[in-house]
């Protein structure tokens, strides 16, 4: 529980960050509201040179409409994102899904960035992003500023496309075409992560934890857009998974459990759109 | 009511043995252990140049640093079966640091010594040590098929057998007979503040600032460990964060601090990380049973057997004292003609078993409860029904079970059928029979367990008080008994001002400390109030027959004509209220000589609380995921002091006593790692998983002592976890699931269901 030695840098500035992470290379770790990096670093399993804390880039943490998409600056906390008035109008099911995650200390520390960046596949917000089709801005001293498909930024657990010393500074989220959403995490306890979770927003789905990464459930959406009804489609959901057995049960259960909830998430989402 | 204690806790915060700044552990430098990363494996090197050489090491010491120890006491020749709390020697003894052999991950090989604890756990990296691996042994059966052995020696890894029960003419009269295997899981007791130390040796003293439920029998294992004279000794225990029976005494981690602190002459400091909590200290429960139940189709219990095996994990910390208590308990609540038990303790490659909540008896009303559920299953009657029917008459008291335990009163029909009224049984029947048959999603469980406990059990042990008034008009209370959490200030200041009027603000109580209170035994078993309690009692009317004394005296009055008016704290001549005098007056008036009493009582005898919990749970029959949604209790522990205490011992057994039902277990993989060494992985209960509970009121006073008391501490555990297991199975039983082991997590309950839906 006491983690490796490291250097602690704190940015002040965007353009300070990349320059601070360019100069430490390889081994050094942005470190934004901490409640992913820190854990593992205090097991021991995460052993950065360098931290380069970003986590008072005030910049960085917004939620605003601009034309055609809403966007969302990496380092706005889970509880900033849940408690958005605009976010709970225009996309609730960012807002909501963000309600869910951990308590109430870890949704006022934890950042969507970090939460996408970390790549857990257990993690809720990169299962909403990938159904929200959303957009990641990235910006690195080399690569410059890019744009990333949610659906393929994600590579495996703990990886993604980002380079080193590359941060991830806004997601771009364009306003669903259609309005029926739903979110179900299912959990042992309020403050866990999902054992399975799903993500619908209008004809999307997408799976927390069926995999290495978040995972469109392409055969329910298959399903539905061949006129199947819910309880149907459901019954695709497992297809294209790669569910581990764990502590919480094994791969079978968790597949069973994708099921149940997408034919949950898609008959609330009807309800509602 | 607020409990005195809880200003100061909830401002300025405790003062735990980390926040300790004593002059003499300004210099003290960390203590780091250096812990076995394997289960079961012989040390065949230890290398310990290059951490002597990391930045800030003092020291690094291992067992071949351990030459100042005086020889290990004889084999004490208790074979287990004595029903003592005490470790097995010769071949099952633990050493301090592992010498040859490492026997559970966790285990401390080596320590670390460094300016500041930074340093501690880097250099702690740099210790090598070479292991030869060696086949672990994971949970009972691995230890009963004996292929690896874990002290050689020994033969065998069974150290304690009491043999089989073996009257096979038990069950001959039995209608119904029904047979379970029932797994009690091991459980981490997780306690706020994990176990800290901080020792100094000057002047031929030792000074160990411990988290622990006792100071003196800290001090007392102490002076046998280190070979030292107990008045050489001071133990002082500080606020203490918790600790559920594993902070009894102090155990090997803490004697090497000491130990260090004295073969290093330098004062030294440990606190255990959330990590090594998991991993070293205590465990609970791990009992595998095999109950057997059998009576009449009109629902007499006629015979009950109950054989345990006991996983006491690598090392034997409390012989068999679990699973005797187990046996004493096994008849539960019941009236039953017939009891048989049996027991064996065996060594596994895990984390040793000790006390925790409960130690023995919540697995004895785990067993029973489950059995009178499986036995009303079969017989097809409700399952209250069953209970009512056998359930000790309240004209039988004082009731000596079928396992042996004498019961000193008890309303034990009355506390079951408050329980359904106020729980509206009838109509939650009915809200379950709607919902069986519109195939509702979510079905409803209802789960009763009753359940007489032990407490105070070695109450023989006594316990010790003094009390002191000063001639300011306060009074300061020395207590053997040691808080660490239950709220004994409040207790103890109410009994003060109930008997000498002298308000609670203005009673000081000082626990956990042998220099003050060289003699006491401290908390455990929910011991305090009708053992600590009544020796403080005690004291305080020796006090009042000494005020007395003085005051006739002062007031020239006689002894017969004076009165103490309890509202003012005021002595008084008999209807003359003008003619009185002042405690302060009094004391001051002693001077010198003072006016105290020391008590220390040993007439106790054990009591026998009970009650019945009632669980209502929803199951989502397509997930498996089990919610509680209330829960309904009396617990009676007697004669009630304060009530906002009694509830908060009721309020935190019970969450703990659901999170055994719902959520957690300690988990092995083959190889003896533990799986479930986090909080993330190991799901204590949180409030979202709890919904408020009903706490009814019974008291039913205990006859033994004079405040009528019994122990109040455990009895939420013991009722609630089976009563949660029996709701979730209830909830499922339609589908003709009779029994799912604990934890009932989602997997599991969503495994008996779909099982029973395949055998349909
Ligand atoms: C008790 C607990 C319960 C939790 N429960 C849940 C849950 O139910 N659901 C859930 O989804 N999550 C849960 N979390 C995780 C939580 O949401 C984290 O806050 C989040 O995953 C990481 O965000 P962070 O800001 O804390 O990132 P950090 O921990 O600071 O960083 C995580 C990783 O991302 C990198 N990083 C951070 N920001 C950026 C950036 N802008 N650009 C590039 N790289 C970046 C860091 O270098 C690091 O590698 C829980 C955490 C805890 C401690």
């Amino acid at each position: 529980m006491i983690p490796a030695p490291f250097t602690y840098q704190r940015a002040s500035s965007v353009d300070e960050a990349l320059e601070l992470a360019a100069r430490a290379g390889e081994d050094a770790k942005f470190l934004a509201g901490g409640h992913s990096l820190m854990p593992l670093m205090k097991l021991r399993l995460a052993v950065p040179e360098t931290l380069i804390d970003i986590g008072r880039l005030g910049e960085l943490s917004y939620v605003r409409a601009d034309d055609g998409h809403i966007a969302v600056g990496a380092l706005t906390t889970h509880d900033d994102i849940a408690r958005s008035d605009l976010l709970a109008s225009e996309l609730p099911l960012l807002a909501h899904a963000a309600s869910q995650i951990g308590d109430p200390q870890v949704r006022h520390c934890g950042t969507i960035g970090g939460s996408l960046a970390h790549s857990d596949p257990a993690a809720d917000l990169p299962a909403v992003a990938v159904a929200l089709g959303a957009t990641f801005v990235a910006r690195g001293r080399r690569s410059g500023t890019r744009e990333i498909a949610a659906g393929d930024f994600f590579l495996s657990l703990f990886e993604t496309v980002l380079e080193p010393g590359e941060l991830l500074t806004e997601i771009r989220i364009p306003k669903p075409q259609s309005a029926g959403w739903s979110f179900q995490k299912f959990a042992k306890r309020g403050i866990d992560w999902a054992i399975v979770g799903v993500a619908v927003q209008g004809p999307n789905v997408a799976l927390v934890n069926m995999g290495s990464t978040p995972i469109r459930a392409r055969g329910v959406e298959q399903a539905l857009a061949a006129g199947s009804g819910p309880r149907e489609a459901a019954a695709h959901a497992a297809e294209g998974t790669s569910a581990s057995d764990d502590l919480n049960g094994p791969r079978a259960y968790r597949e069973h459990l994708a099921r149940v909830l997408v034919g949950r998430a898609l008959a609330e989402a009807a309800s509602r759109g | 009511m607020v409990r005195t204690e809880d200003p100061r806790l909830l401002t300025v915060g405790g003062t735990y043995v980390d926040d300790l700044r004593e002059p003499e552990l300004a210099q003290a430098a960390r203590v780091t252990f250096v812990r076995s990363p394997i289960a079961h494996a012989l040390i065949t090197g230890i290398d310990v140049s290059a951490a002597r050489e990391a930045p800030g090491v003092v020291a690094v010491l291992t067992a071949a640093d351990l030459d100042d120890l005086p020889p290990p006491p004889p084999d004490s020749g208790l074979t287990g079966t004595e029903g003592l709390p005490f470790p097995l020697g010769g071949h099952w003894s633990e050493p301090l640091f592992a010498v040859d052999r490492v026997r559970f991950v966790g285990e401390p090989v080596a320590m670390v010594i460094t300016d500041d604890r930074y340093q501690g756990e880097d250099a702690a990296e740099l210790v090598s040590v070479d292991y030869e691996q060696l086949p672990a042994v994971v949970g009972v059966a691995g230890a009963l098929a004996g292929e690896s052995l874990l002290f050689p020696p020994a033969g065998s890894n069974v150290a304690v057998s009491t043999g089989t029960p073996a009257d096979s003419a038990a069950f001959d009269g039995c209608d119904a007979v029904v047979e379970q295997v029932i797994v009690n899981q091991r459980l981490a007791p997780v306690p706020l503040e994990g176990r800290a130390a901080a020792a100094r040796w000057a002047d031929g003293k030792l000074t160990l600032w411990v988290s622990t439920q006792n100071a003196q029998i800290a001090r007392f294992i102490l002076a046998g460990a280190l070979g030292l004279d107990p008045a050489n000794i001071r133990v002082v225990a500080p606020d203490v964060g918790g600790g559920f029976g594993a902070k009894i005494g102090v155990d090997r981690d803490g004697l090497l601090v000491a130990w260090a602190a004295k073969h290093i002459g330098r004062a030294l400091r440990w606190a255990e990380t959330r990590s090594e909590n998991m991993l070293a200290m205590t465990h609970g429960r791990a009992q595998r049973q095999v109950v057997k139940i059998g009576g009449t189709r009109d629902g007499r219990i006629l015979a009950y057997r109950l054989e345990i095996v006991q996983d006491t994990g690598a090392y034997s910390r409390m012989g068999g004292f679990l699973p005797f208590l187990t046996s004493l308990m096994a008849a539960g609540p019941y009236d039953i003609a017939h009891v048989e038990t049996a027991y064996q303790v065996v060594m596994t490659n895990a984390t040793p078993i000790s006390a925790y909540r409960g130690a023995g008896r919540p697995e004895a009303t785990a067993a029973i409860e489950r059995a009178v559920d499986l036995f009303a299953a079969e017989i097809g009657m409700d399952a209250t029904e069953v209970r009512r029917i056998n359930l000790v008459p309240a004209d039988k008291f004082p009731y000596t079970s079928g396992s042996g335990a004498t019961y000193d009163t008890g309303e034990y029909v009355a506390g079951l059928d408050k329980v359904l009224t106020g729980a509206g049984y009838a109509e939650l029947r009915a809200e379950q029979a709607r919902r069986r048959e519109t195939g509702d999603v979510l079905q409803l469980g209802i789960g009763v367990a009753s359940y007489v406990e032990i407490t105070a059990a070695d109450a023989d042990g006594g316990e010790t008080a003094r009390l002191v008034v000063h001639d300011d008009g306060t009074a300061t209370v020395y207590t053997g008994s040691s808080a660490h959490g239950q709220g004994h200030h409040t207790a103890w200041a109410m009994l003060v001002q109930a008997e000498l009027g002298i308000d609670m603000s203005k009673v000081t109580v000082i626990h956990g400390d042998t220099d003050l209170i060289p003699m006491g035994v401290g908390t455990y078993a929910s011991r305090s109030l009708q053992l600590g309690g009544v020796a403080l009692q005690k004291a305080a009317i020796e006090v009042k027959e000494l005020g007395r004394k003085v005051a006739a005296e002062m007031l020239e009055a006689s002894e017969a004509d004076l009165e103490l008016d309890v509202d003012r704290g005021v002595w008084q001549v008999r209807g003359d209220p003008a003619t009185s005098t002042t405690w302060a007056q009094v004391a001051a008036h002693v001077g010198e000589a003072g006016l105290a009493a020391d008590v220390n009582y040993t007439d106790g005898k054990p009591t026998f609380p009970f009650g019945t919990h009632l669980a209502v749970t929803e199951v989502d029959t397509e997930t498996g995921k089990a919610r509680l949604i209330r829960h309904v209790t009396v617990d009676d522990a007697g004669t009630v002091l304060s009530p906002v205490l009694a509830e908060g011992q009721r309020h935190g057994g019970i969450a703990q006593g659901v999170a055994q039902a719902l959520l957690e277990e300690m988990v092995y993989d083959a190889e003896g790692n533990p799986v479930t060494g986090t909080l993330v992985d190991y799901a204590i209960i949180t409030a979202t998983e709890l919904p408020s509970f009903e706490l009814l009121a019974s008291e039913t006073p205990a006859t033994v002592n004079p405040l009528g008391a019994k122990g109040i501490g455990e009895a939420g555990t013991i009722g609630a976890t089976p009563a949660t297991q029996n709701s979730v199975i209830d909830a499922v039983s339609h589908l003709g699931i009779r029994h799912i082991d604990m934890p009932l997590t989602p997997a599991r309950v969503w495994a008996a269901i779909s099982e029973a839906r395949e055998s349909r």
